[in-house]
């Protein structure tokens, strides 16, 4: 058993089950991967497997640093590579070993990392869902974020106050999402529920802890 | 453009098979799958179509029909497992995709010729 498998977010849709339930489906296209490295407690210091995404890559775009250490493992054209930590249960991996999508089967549970999309400076409506003033009838309060604290007393700005600022873009994990269906063929894994990101965007897919 | 790997996923998922083509204003029978205890039936649902609905597997019709006077409308996503079968029980020539209109009209009024 694998760990996980990285990929890419295909998109949105819904299948209907066997009992007429209509369940909103990501598509994720997963692999092929190959193990660029393995990290052992004695040379590394923990016990991970890094794996590397298989696609077209022009051999310019990966760095020669990056290109040999591909090149260790026999791997070639892997832009996207990372780490999972590897769990009691876990098969042991060696360099250049393939991992497929055929790892998982349905109702498995699994955790979708992903990088969300980014909103730039967002006010606090966005960000926070604040409700904002009333647009009109002389308002003058529209979409302002209110008081942010007392006067001299405490004469600071407590912190963890919720304002404006950089919104998305950054890491964001869904955990325990089920495996609906599994093509092996086009390696394609449904799982059920929305996935961090664009499509397109890349995706680790990691076997849940629960 | 839609990813070539979601067309074939929606392709693969799809109720070719019980879904004729037909287009607003034609007159169709959904045959929905009803389940009574562990019994199941089918029922069906006479009406003309006036609106088809998103694409992919989520789309969805709404069948108009006038009950003892009063209209009924049902929206059915097309390629649910409830529905058993389609059948298209006369073609209506319209010029629009939406006969929200109908809902207005009664009697003679809301008659549609059929196509050619």
């Amino acid at each position: 058993m694998s760990p996980g498998i990285l990929g890419k977010k295909i998109g949105m849709t819904q299948m209907f089950r066997e009992d007429g339930q209509a369940v909103p489906v990501t598509l994720l296209k997963t692999g092929p991967c190959m193990v660029v490295q393995r990290k052992t407690p004695t040379t590394d210091g923990y016990d991970a497997v890094q794996l590397g995404l298989l696609e077209f890559v022009k051999p310019q775009r990966i760095n020669k640093p990056a290109t040999g250490h591909l090149k260790k493992a026999g791997v070639e054209g892997a832009k996207f590579v990372r780490e999972f930590t590897l769990r009691p249960g876990d098969d042991d991996f060696k360099a250049g070993d393939q991992v497929l999508v055929d790892q998982f089967k349905p109702k498995d549970k699994v955790d979708v990392i992903g990088v969300s999309k980014g909103r730039g400076f967002a006010g606090v409506v966005k960000r926070h869902h604040f409700r904002g003033g009333e647009s009109s009838h002389g308002s003058m309060f529209h979409r302002a974020p209110g008081s942010i604290g007392a006067s001299s007393f405490p004469s600071r700005v407590v912190p963890g106050m919720r304002m404006g600022g950089q919104m998305g873009n950054g890491r964001v994990t869904v955990r325990n999402l089920e495996v609906v269906d599994v093509d092996v063929e086009d390696n394609v894994l449904v799982v059920k529920g929305a996935v961090p990101g664009p499509n397109g965007g890349y995706v680790l897919v990691r076997r849940s802890k629960r | 453009m839609q990813n070539a790997l979601l067309t074939k996923f929606i392709n693969k998922n799809k109720r070719a098979d019980a879904v004729p083509t037909f287009r607003p204003g034609d007159t169709i029978k959904v045959h929905v799958k009803i389940k009574e205890g562990d019994k199941e039936r089918l029922q069906a649902f006479e009406g003309t179509v006036i609106a088809r609905n998103n694409t992919g597997l989520g789309e969805t019709i709404t069948v108009r029909k006038v009950s003892f006077g009063h209209g009924v409308e049902r929206i059915f996503p097309i390629h649910a497992k409830v529905i058993d079968h389609i059948d298209v029980v006369r073609t209506g020539r319209v010029r629009r995709a939406k006969l929200y209109y109908l809902r207005g009209l009664k009697g003679k009024a809301a008659r549609l010729r059929e196509r050619e």
